[in-house]
C-alpha cells in the first residue's frame, strides 16, 4: 500500500510541460486523497491475516474442491447459459437500435457543424439553435444512459417489469446504447470529409450523403466496436443475474448464498470458457472486417 | 478509432449490381436467426414495451422516483457514501497497479527468456527452466485474478473479512490487478527494441536496460491504462455495494428493497455526479501526464 506508484509518472512530465508547480501540487493532492481514502474505506489489512479471516478464506478454498460436476447440477445450467448469450445478443441489438439514431444526432458534423450544414444554418438562427439543441439533448441522454451502471438499471427494471431475462435485456440495451452512441458519434465525426464534399457538389441530398458518403466510411469501425461491446455484454449479462435478471448469474448467486463453493468453482469455470469463446469469435470477426488489421 | 478513413478505404467493396454474394447472404440470414432466437429466448416483447403493460409499469416506476429526497440530512449521508465509493475505486485502482507492477515483468516473455536480451546467452537449462516457470506462474496468476468476476471476488472477501468498503476495495484491486497486468504485459512485450539494443551495445546490465530502455517507453501507456481502468472501477465500485461492500451500491440496494424511491433518485444522481467527475478528472490527468 505505498503511495509512490502512480506519482512516478508525474516526474516524467517535469522536463517538458508547462507549469513547474504541477508535480508538487499533484503529489500533495495525491497524498491527501490517498490518506483520506484510506480512512474512509476503513482499510484494515490485518483482517486478512487474522484467525477468523484466514479460517473463512480456507473454508472457501477447500470448499471449492472437488468442483461439482454431478449431472444433477450440470443439467440445471444448460438453459441459464443459453439465456445469458440471448440476453447479451438481444441487449446489444436493442443498444444499437437506440444508440445509433442518438449517435447520429450527437454527431456535431451532422447536426450543426461543418460542410453538410454550412448553407442551411447560415441564414436562419432559430433553425441553427434547434439543431444545436437536439445535439446537446442527445449527448445528455447518452451520458445519462451510460453513466448509470447496467447493474443499477437492471435492479430498477426488475422492480418495474418483474424477474426474468427481460429486465436484463432492457438494462444492457439502455446502458450500452449510451456507450455505443457516444463512440458512434466519435467515429462519425472523424470520417474523411472529402467524399462528403464531393457528393455535396454533385447536388446530393443530405440523406444520400449520409448513406453513400458517411456510412460506408464509418461502417467497419462501427461494426467492430459493436462486436467488442457484445463481448462486454456477455460478461455483464452473466453478472446481472445477481439481481434476478436471468442467466447464469442467478445460479451463481444461489450457489454463493448457499455456501456451495464447489458449484461456484464450476460456474466460474463455465463463465471463463464462455467469455473466452465469445472473445475469440468476436476477435476473428473483427479481424475479418477490419482487413487483417490488429484491433 | 482515429484512423477510420484508412480502414474504410480497405473495406469498401466494389459495389456490384444485382444480387449480393452468397457469403453476405449467409451472414445476414445467420444474423436474423440469432436475433429471432434471442428475441424468443429472452421473452422480449416489443408490443409490451411500446405502449403495453411493461411501458405502463416503467412509467409508474419513473413517476414514483420524483421528486428526489433532498433533505439536508440525507444529502449529507449521500455525500459520505459517495466519498466512500470514490475511496474504494481510488484505493482499488492503486492496489491493482501494485499487483500488476509486481507481476508484469515476470509475465513478459521478452524480459524473461525471449528476444534480443537473451540471444547471446547460453544459460544452463536449469536457469532457463526457472525463468520459464516464473513466466508461466505469473501469467497463470494474472489469468486467475482476471477470470473471476469482481463481484465473486467481493463475495469471497465479504465472507472473509466482513461487510464494509474494505472488501470491496480489495475485490476491485484484485480483479483489476489481473486486467491491468495483462494490458501492461502487452505494452511491455511490444516495446521498441532499438533503445534496448543500443543500451545492450554499451554493455548495460539487464537491470539498467529495464530502467533506462524499457520503463521510459512503457510508463506513459501504463498511466493511460490505469486512468482508464479507474473510470471503469468507479462504476464497478457502485455495483460491489450490492453484495455488502459499502458505498452507494449498498444504499441503492436498501432503497430499492424498501421501496424508498425518492431516496433512490438522489442516490442515482450522486452516481451520475461522481462518475462524471472521475471521467473528467481522468481525462484531465491523461492530458497532463501522458
Amino acid at each position: 500500500m505505498q503511495s509512490d506508484a502512480p506519482s512516478v509518472p508525474a516526474d516524467l512530465t517535469l522536463s517538458a510541460r508547462r507549469s513547474p508547480y504541477f508535480p508538487v501540487v499533484f503529489s500533495v493532492l495525491f497524498l491527501l486523497t490517498f490518506v483520506g481514502s484510506y480512512r474512509l474505506a476503513q482499510v484494515q489489512p490485518l483482517l486478512l491475516v487474522e484467525a477468523e479471516g484466514r479460517r473463512n478464506i480456507w473454508k472457501f478454498v477447500s470448499g471449492m474442491f472437488p468442483p461439482d460436476l454431478s449431472w444433477n447440477f450440470l443439467s440445471l445450467l444448460g438453459r441459464p447459459i443459453l439465456e445469458t448469450i440471448q440476453i447479451s445478443l438481444m441487449g446489444t441489438f436493442m443498444a444499437v437500435a437506440i444508440g445509433f439514431p442518438l449517435g447520429l444526432l450527437a454527431t456535431s458534423s451532422l447536426t450543426f457543424k461543418g460542410i453538410l450544414n454550412e448553407r442551411e444554418t447560415a441564414g436562419s438562427r432559430p433553425r441553427a439553435l434547434l439543431r444545436r439543441g437536439s445535439y446537446l439533448l442527445a449527448r445528455a441522454v447518452l451520458s445519462l444512459f451510460r453513466t448509470i451502471p447496467e447493474f443499477v438499471w437492471a435492479f430498477m427494471f426488475v422492480r418495474a417489469v418483474g424477474l426474468g431475462p427481460f429486465p436484463g435485456v432492457l438494462a444492457i440495451g439502455i446502458s450500452y446504447a449510451g456507450m455505443l452512441g457516444k463512440v458512434y458519434s466519435e467515429i462519425l465525426e472523424h470520417v474523411n470529409p472529402g467524399p462528403l464534399e464531393a457528393l455535396q457538389s454533385t447536388g446530393a441530398s443530405k440523406v444520400t450523403i449520409i448513406l453513400y458518403g458517411l456510412i460506408p466510411q464509418a461502417l467497419p469501425n462501427v461494426v467492430s466496436y459493436t462486436l467488442y461491446r457484445w463481448e462486454c455484454a456477455v460478461r455483464a449479462s452473466a453478472i446481472l443475474g445477481f439481481v434476478g435478471a436471468g442467466g447464469i448469474g442467478q445460479q451463481l448467486e444461489i450457489s454463493m448464498r448457499m455456501f456451495n463453493f464447489n458449484q461456484v468453482f464450476t460456474l466460474v469455470a463455465i463463465l471463463f470458457v464462455m467469455v473466452a469463446g465469445v472473445d475469440a469469435l468476436s476477435a476473428r470477426a473483427r479481424r475479418a472486417i477490419l482487413g487483417r488489421q490488429r484491433v | 478509432m482515429a484512423n477510420a478513413p484508412l480502414q474504410a478505404a480497405a473495406f469498401a467493396p466494389p459495389k456490384g449490381r444485382g444480387l449480393p454474394s452468397t457469403s453476405t447472404l449467409m451472414i445476414l440470414v445467420g444474423f436474423f436467426a440469432l436475433m429471432i432466437w434471442s428475441y424468443v429466448g429472452t421473452e422480449f416483447s416489443l408490443r409490451g414495451l411500446l405502449g403495453g403493460e411493461s411501458a405502463a409499469q416503467i412509467g409508474t416506476y419513473v413517476t414514483k422516483l420524483f421528486p428526489p429526497d433532498l433533505s439536508r440530512d440525507f444529502l449529507l449521508k449521500t455525500g459520505y457514501w459517495t466519498l466512500e465509493t470514490f475511496a474504494m475505486s481510488f484505493l482499488g485502482t492503486l492496489l491493482a497497479v501494485l499487483i500488476a507492477l509486481a507481476l508484469v515483468f515476470f509475465s513478459s516473455r521478452n524480459l524473461m527468456f525471449a528476444g534480443p536480451l537473451f540471444e547471446m546467452e547460453r544459460s544452463r537449462p536449469s536457469v532457463r527452466a526457472v525463468r520459464t516457470g516464473l513466466y508461466l506462474s505469473a501469467k497463470a496468476t494474472l489469468n486467475l485474478l482476471r477470470t473471476v468476476p469482481h463481484i465473486v471476488w467481493a463475495l469471497i472477501l465479504v465472507f472473509a473479512v466482513g461487510l464494509g468498503p474494505f472488501p470491496g476495495m480489495l475485490a476491485l484491486g484484485i480483479h483489476t490487478g489481473g486486467v491491468l497486468g495483462r494490458l501492461f504485459g502487452e505494452v511491455v512485450e511490444n516495446v521498441e527494441t532499438q533503445p534496448i539494443e543500443a543500451l545492450q551495445a554499451t554493455g548495460a546490465t539487464r537491470l539498467q536496460i529495464l530502467f533506462y530502455g524499457v520503463l521510459p517507453q512503457v510508463l506513459p501507456e501504463f498511466v493511460a491504462y490505469t486512468l482508464y481502468r479507474w473510470e471503469v472501477n468507479i462504476r464497478e465500485a457502485v455495483i460491489l455495494g450490492y453484495v455488502g461492500a459499502g458505498g452507494l451500491g449498498q444504499q441503492i440496494q436498501i432503497a430499492i428493497s424498501l421501496f424508498l424511491e425518492h431516496r433512490l433518485l438522489t442516490l442515482i444522481l450522486a452516481i451520475y455526479v461522481i462518475v462524471t467527475l472521475v471521467d473528467y478528472l481522468s481525462a484531465y490527468l491523461r492530458g497532463r501526464l501522458v
